[in-house]
């Protein structure tokens, strides 16, 4: 009988590899730019074609850069949270219209809610690319003196915001 | 309304699927004629619920239906009607009801084509494929609705990821997952039989057919996704031992011990209990395969979405069908009394070697695909393991497999003389030596690991053939031309001649492909040229092209051999509007001794191209082989004795097979 049970004795065994491998990402590669300083860039928001914006007038506060575009389907499934978060007061969210046209942006903006204090204009997605930013949409924590922080690909989910990117928040802001 | 009623239909289908799964069973156990009989009616009305609520999620996309989240993750208003019909399984929800579409046929046909089994097995039977199904119903409804609402309805789709855009990607998942979901057969064939304590060679006689059958579209599924792969990734590689390939290569290789191992079962009532766990392990790794690709915990270019949620459905799912079955195989299997006694040099022994050869084969590939994993989870760092690991372990396991696939087909059942089978394959040796070394000759250089493959793809090719020559001579009793004989000869046999025949193939084109294919990149504007083994290729012309979802630069491309124009090609580099993704389309002149690839690469600022050509011989022998193997399993499976009734057969004692 003994012989007979190897079989499930080895399944068990992979089992439990498959299970703690469900925790981690193998996508969760360590960004390089986590801990440099944030890419510089000069952008026209997305509502004021007239104004521009610099990474350099952002110093001196916390802030998250939010990727998305309103051809992602994943963005639309993480705008409530954010919608939700800026409604609460949190910290400002900078948006970053990413390979994008102007009027479907603001048209979705319109339609889903406006969380981000403003939205940089990428068209053709060049400051994204300095972000290295390869899936819309992904979310940057950078701190008062402009260095990234923190990096996530993919649309946030409740738990990442409340166990991840909060506590970050509250030390940064501490 | 349409998602709604499909939505409605699934719920319907896991209602039939349950009945399916238990009450057959329980009559079974109890002597319940009115609970068996469900099981036919049952599968027929669970296909039929599935199919319909297919054709609805099918015509969600074909109406554009934007309101419905999955269509508008996969599909877009410029997205033609043959790739909106094919978006239904682009993406992870319309792939499982796939799963379950092709679940259901395999039952409905098990169902139908199983009047000659005893009610009492095919209850078991149906019984068992109807409790997987509730599984992946569970999974879809629970996890991952293909009919969920997206409201309010967003203006376009998202457009069907353009990788998938090709004609070998619309017909590649339905052939892989009629393989995988094929195993799902044998699997439940061996677990009735295991309940119902009949492992005899009538149970394998009834597994052999649908096993075949199975591993013939597994075979085709791997080939057409090797051949999409090199035709549309653009870099001109045919394997590339992806976790995502792995997880249905794993299968195919535990499926193809399992065909030989249900041989010596059936003929000789040996390996009984080996065959029931091949069956099991063959259908675990189908299912091991789906976690892999869905759950996320190894990359992959092939990567769904993947959410964590389903990951663990899948693996407490896992958990309990594999677990079940190996908990039942251990408690019933010591029961099983063993086959024959064979001698050491003995057509038993071969196909054990061979069941060893193929299992260990496919054990080392799990461990290279899972290592990293394994690695992650003891916090050891996270590595990738590539071909080289791939590549040098399976050719050491393929090797010996290979000499022996001329050994095995020619030796007897229980004992057979190694001095005598030496001379009749002493000229099988000179040929193949002589054949191997004269290739290499004619290809201008010769060089060990090739002239090694390519022996052992002609020394299978020999030994067939020395095994036709004895089969075919007259012998007493057996008259008539060699082409009446040659009608005589059963045609099981003929199909493991073929199949085999397709593996000297493959292995003869995956030998030349490695190492005398070239290629070059090289920076080219219109009418540069440049030349890769004696075919000079040179760029006419770049113009803009309009497709109906993308714009493309096409390159035409003339190839000249000797001063002659032999081809013309147009490569494509294409972006497609909506997900803005740069896709490289390939262009091809294939024969049957060699392939010319073109692709483009990157444009350069000075508006020239960097264009990759490609000379690579015989690579065609990789598909064409995978198509005779395919061949040889049809033969194999059409033999007539599966199709006779079976009654007789039935009505041996178990073993008694063996006889013959």
């Amino acid at each position: 009988m003994r012989r007979f049970l190897l079989p499930l004795a080895l399944f068990l065994v992979l089992v439990g590899f498959l299970a703690v491998g469900l925790r981690l990402d193998p996508r969760e590669v360590p960004s390089p730019l986590v801990g440099k300083p944030a890419p510089a860039f000069q952008a026209v928001a997305l509502a004021r074609p007239e104004a521009t914006i610099k990474r350099d007038d952002l110093l001196g506060k916390v802030w998250m850069l939010n990727v998305w575009a309103s051809w992602c389907a994943a963005c639309r499934e993480e705008h409530p949270l954010l919608v939700e978060y800026a409604r609460r007061g949190g910290v400002p969210i900078y948006g970053l219209n990413y390979k994008d046209k102007r009027e479907d942006g603001l048209g979705w903006l319109r339609r889903f809610g406006n969380p981000y204090t403003e939205s940089l204009f990428d068209p053709d997605g060049r400051i994204g690319l300095d972000y290295g930013v390869y899936g819309v949409p992904e979310t940057f924590v950078i701190d008062r003196t402009g260095v990234i922080r923190y990096k996530h690909i993919g649309p946030i989910t409740p738990e990442v915001l409340r166990d991840k990117i909060e506590p970050l928040l509250r030390q940064l802001n501490a | 309304m349409i998602p709604e009623i499909g939505q409605f239909l699934l719920l319907l289908a896991l209602g039939v699927s349950l009945v399916q799964g238990v009450l057959p069973l329980a009559g079974a156990q109890r002597g319940r004629a009115d609970w068996m009989a469900l099981a036919r009616p049952a599968s027929y009305a669970q296909f039929i619920l599935v199919a319909l609520a297919f054709v609805c999620l099918t015509a969600s996309f074909v109406r554009h239906d934007f309101s419905v989240l999955y269509v508008a993750s996969n599909s877009n208003s410029a997205l033609p009607l043959a790739y909106r019909i094919a978006a239904v399984w682009g993406g992870h929800e319309g792939s499982l009801l796939l799963w379950v579409l092709m679940l259901a046929a395999w039952t409905a046909a098990v169902a139908r084509f199983s009047r000659s089994l005893p009610i009492v097995f095919v209850a078991r039977i149906l019984a068992v494929l109807g409790l997987v199904a509730v599984g992946f119903y569970l999974f879809m409804l629970v996890t991952s609705n293909p009919f969920d609402r997206l409201i309010p309805a967003a203006a376009d789709g998202r457009d069907l990821n353009p990788l998938l855009q090709d004609p070998g990607m619309v017909i590649h998942p339905p052939m892989l997952y009629m393989g995988y979901v094929g195993f799902s057969v044998a699997y439940a064939f061996a677990i009735a039989a295991l309940i119902g304590g009949n492992l005899d060679a009538t149970w394998a006689r009834w597994t052999r057919p649908w096993t075949s059958a199975a591993w013939i579209f597994l075979t085709f599924g791997i080939g057409l996704g090797s051949w999409w792969a090199y035709n549309e990734l653009g870099w001109g590689g045919w394997w590339f031992w992806d976790p995502v390939e792995n997880a249905s290569f794993m299968p195919w290789l535990v499926g193809t011990a399992l065909i030989h191992s249900l041989a010596v079962t059936e003929k000789r009532g040996g390996f009984k209990v080996w065959t029931v766990l091949l069956a099991i392990m063959a259908f675990s790794l189908s299912l091991l395969g789906t976690f892999l690709v869905r759950s996320g915990v190894l990359s992959s270019v092939h990567a769904f979405a993947t959410d964590p949620r389903r990951g663990l459905f899948i693996l407490v799912f896992l958990v309990i069908v594999i677990g079940a079955s190996l908990l039942l195989y251990a408690w019933r299997a010591p029961s099983v009394g063993l086959g024959q006694r064979f001698a050491l040099f003995s057509k038993e022994s071969m196909l054990l070697v061979n069941n060893m050869l193929l299992v260990v084969a496919c054990g080392a590939v799990l461990l290279g695909t899972l290592y990293p994993l394994f690695l992650d989870a003891l916090g050891m760092g996270k590595i990738s393991v590539g071909p080289p690991y791939f590549d040098t372990v399976f050719a050491l396991m393929m090797a010996p497999l290979l000499l022996l696939m001329g050994v095995g087909p020619l030796m007897r059942w229980k004992q057979d003389d190694a001095g005598s089978l030496a001379r009749r394959l002493r000229w099988a040796v000179v040929v193949a030596i002589v054949a191997a070394l004269a290739a290499g000759w004619a290809m201008g250089r010769i060089s060990p690991a090739t002239t090694g493959g390519l022996f052992l793809g002609c020394w299978i090719v020999a030994a067939i053939g020395v095994d036709l020559v004895e089969r075919l001579k007259p012998r007493a009793g057996l008259g008539g031309s060699v082409f009446g004989r040659a009608r005589l000869l059963p045609r099981a046999m003929v199909g493991m001649m073929v199949a085999h025949l397709g593996v000297a193939v493959f292995a003869i084109g995956v030998s030349m492909v490695k190492t005398y294919e070239t290629e070059r990149d090289v920076k080219m504007g219109p009418d540069s040229s440049t030349e890769i083994a004696g075919y000079v290729f040179r760029l006419l012309s770049l113009k803009d092209v309009q497709g109906p979802n993308y714009n493309a630069v096409q390159g035409r491309i003339e190839v000249s051999h000797n001063g002659r124009v032999i081809a013309m090609l147009s490569p494509e580099k294409r972006i497609y509007r909506v997900q803005n993704n740069p896709m490289t389309e390939s262009d091809v002149d294939s024969n049957l001794f060699r392939d010319l690839y073109v692709s483009m690469g990157e444009q350069l600022p000075n508006g020239d191209w960097i264009v990759r050509v490609q000379h690579k011989p015989f690579i065609a022998w990789i598909w064409g082989g995978c198509l005779v193997m395919m061949l040889g399993g049809a033969l194999a499976a059409s033999d007539r004795r599966y199709r006779l009734r079976q009654t007789r057969s039935a009505d041996l004692p178990a073993g008694a097979g063996a006889a013959r």
